[in-house]
């Protein structure tokens, strides 16, 4: 049995103007130690499909599919069982640490409080190990800051603070949203490193989310391209960034500028992001491909490997081959 | 790049410094006498006409403060900013409001450097009002459209507001806006950090496109050095409020001189699977430190693997390294 099993996870909100259906039909398995790293713009459905899995959607917010943590369904569980998940066996790093820290307690009390919930400790203990971890994601001084209040460190340090909280209890699976979005370059470079050496050790299965290809390429053995709230490809690393396969990926990898190839011209993906509330009919991609035809507009594309028995999984109406020679442009720059 | 050096130069900016006084801390009393903060210490470069100088550093480098001073948006505290052979810091606000109309900005927030309450007519055609006070409304609404098309707005939005653009939209009104004054050199504050990676493409080429055409200068601030690698002829690495190193752009990528160049270069993540895990990356070990009470010498030498004793000692300038670097390193 996988830790964590996905299937067909759909996450709609109640608007005024009907459902919006922000992700649709995402599917995964994570095991032990793996890393699993979801890349997507802004309204992709990257953010949304783990908070729905956590628990932690908007009010108007529902969820449909499943999310196996070790058999059992995290979407249908009770606020109680959840909590005892929650923290403990799955938990979560999200991407601004000031807002996601409580600004009126200290480090301390943030952290004990964790440990006295889940492990039932002493907040003595509580505290030791707190220092513990603290060390841990190298943090000078732990035994003196541990007392300070979020506000009196560094955002790096505060960031540090967060993945030490979220490691507390030894977690089985670790959710980082964006966790080195808001850090500078060097600072995002002592955060992945940290990411990686705890992986390591503990053996802990992650989920990096983000925008950044560059991240997912050192950290990930897997890769979920998200446009429009559904999965465009799926595939090992080496397969994404090598042998991208879907329009969509061909042009972010495209798009990027890099510093291991020489610059000619970017590859930008016209028009802009899509409008949630009004998807078209067919795939979601298909505004903004020079590759789409009719089919594409009218007709969602599954999502099936790309050829017979092959891992990667694409959701594209247009052959693979058919795009090989752009997606080899690409990538050799 | 040699035919270019032998032109004057549009603007040279000379040991530029911006202080602010500070509170002495949280705990001082209020008439505690202020602090120093340095946010630039010393800074000069040149810039030449069609030429892009890319300005990268970690927040808190005074990159931003750095291209507000330029423009007295926030005054210089010392040093001198010649623009075409005039120094700007001698002039009155008059001189300053002519300059204005040769050097305009572009910001990193889209949607907050338009104003909600105009419709995008307005806003583009606000500078020309401003600067250009004889032409006719006529004209103006005309010089507005031609522009649009230039920086790809449909014609049919011109009386909309900026709350019902995407940000790659409000980008390309504020371009727009920036260029409607046919100036010289444009500023642009990290102009596509708030935009995602494809919308970003957009900008970089349109960006890239309107400098072929119109000649125009960029001074172009980032903290993500890929993408002031593809835009730039040379650039310009700021720690603390202090240049590291000014070199052309292919020696600054391809041979970095200062160590904080060479920890920055590495630890930017590489979108190739196998070169981004066997790369080494430099870590640097700690925090900034306080701009308000700088290392003595280098400011970086208490992050950096190669510092020694004499580092501490006097404050290194940028000297040339090569022909095409310049680095402020004794080590180098």
């Amino acid at each position: 049995m996988s830790l964590l099993k996905v299937n067909d996870l759909g996450v709609q909100f109640q608007t005024h103007d009907g459902f919006v259906y922000a992700v649709n039909g995402v599917n995964f398995e994570l095991d032990r130690g793996q890393t699993l790293g979801i890349v997507g713009e802004s309204g992709s459905g990257k953010s949304q499909s783990v908070l729905a899995m956590m628990g932690l959607l908007a009010k108007n917010g529902r969820t449909t599919g499943e999310a196996l943590y070790k058999g059992k369904n995290l979407l249908t569980m009770s606020p109680r069982e959840m909590n005892r998940i929650r923290g403990d066996r799955v938990s979560m790093i999200f991407q601004d640490p000031m807002t996601s820290l409580n600004p009126y307690l200290t480090v301390e009390r943030q952290m004990t409080e964790v440990l006295e919930l889940h492990k039932n400790m002493t907040r003595k203990a509580a505290k030791k190990r707190a220092i513990e971890l603290l060390e841990a994601v190298r943090i000078p001084e732990a035994a003196r800051r541990i007392d300070m209040y979020p506000h009196e460190f560094s955002g790096g340090m505060r960031q540090r603070v967060m993945i030490a909280m979220a490691l507390l209890c030894e977690p089985e699976v670790l959710i980082a949203d964006e966790p080195t979005t808001a850090l500078d370059v060097t600072v995002q470079a002592q955060i992945l490193s940290l990411l990686k050496d705890l992986q390591r050790d503990f053996g802990t299965a992650i989920i990096m989310i983000t925008h950044d290809l560059g991240v997912v390429a050192g950290l990930c053995e897997n890769v979920m391209v998200m446009y429009g709230g559904r999965v465009m490809e799926y595939g090992s690393a080496n397969d994404i960034f090598y042998h991208p396969s879907h329009p969509y990926t061909i042009g972010l990898l495209g798009a990027l500028p890099r510093l291991d190839h020489e610059g000619g011209e970017l590859m930008s993906i016209p028009g802009n992001p899509p409008n949630m509330a009004n998807l078209p009919k067919g795939c979601p991609f298909s505004e903004r491909c020079s590759f789409a035809s009719e089919q594409c507009v009218n007709e969602l594309p599954p999502l099936v490997p790309s050829t017979a028995g092959s891992t990667v999984l694409r959701a594209c109406h247009r052959p693979a081959e058919q795009l090989a020679q752009l997606s080899e442009e690409v990538v050799h720059g | 790049m040699a035919e270019i050096k032998k032109r004057e130069p549009l603007l040279s900016v000379r040991n530029m410094k911006v202080h602010f006084q500070v509170s002495a801390g949280d705990k001082a009393w209020p008439w505690a006498p202020k602090k120093t903060l340095k946010a630039v210490d010393g800074v000069s470069f040149d810039l030449y006409p069609g030429e892009t100088l890319g300005v990268v550093g970690e927040s808190g480098c005074g990159k931003s403060t750095l291209s507000r001073a330029i423009l007295n948006l926030i005054p210089a505290t010392d040093g001198e900013i010649v623009w075409m052979g005039k120094d700007l810091r001698q002039g009155t606000e008059k001189d300053w409001h002519a300059v204005r109309r040769d050097i305009q900005m572009i910001f990193q927030d889209p949607l907050a450097s338009l104003n909600p309450r105009m419709t995008i007519a307005q806003i583009i055609g606000e500078p020309l009002r401003v600067h250009r006070p004889e032409l006719s409304e006529a004209d103006v609404m005309k010089r507005v459209r031609s522009m649009m098309a230039k920086v790809g707005l449909r014609e049919q939005m011109i009386n909309r507001y900026p709350h019902e653009f995407s940000g790659g939209q409000c980008q390309r009104i504020g371009i727009a806006r920036a260029l409607i004054l046919e100036p010289k050199l444009i500023i642009c504050d990290e102009p596509v950090s708030a935009l995602d990676v494809s919308i970003q493409a957009q900008i970089i080429n349109l960006l890239k496109e309107l400098q072929r055409e119109m000649g125009l200068a960029l001074i172009f601030i980032a903290h993500d050095l890929a993408v002031v690698k593809h835009i730039s002829d040379r650039v310009l690495v700021m720690y603390l409020g202090r240049e590291m190193e000014l070199a052309e752009k292919q020696a600054l990528y391809e041979m970095p001189t200062h160590p904080y160049t060479r920890a920055l270069l590495s630890a930017i993540p590489i979108p190739d699977p196998a070169l981004e895990r066997q790369k080494e990356i430099q870590i640097l070990q700690g925090d900034l430190p306080s701009p308000i009470n700088p290392p003595s010498g280098c400011v970086f030498r208490t992050r950096c693997p190669l510092a020694i004793e004499a580092c501490g000692g006097e404050v290194p300038k940028l000297r040339p390294i090569t022909d095409r670097t310049r680095a402020a390193c004794i080590r180098a």
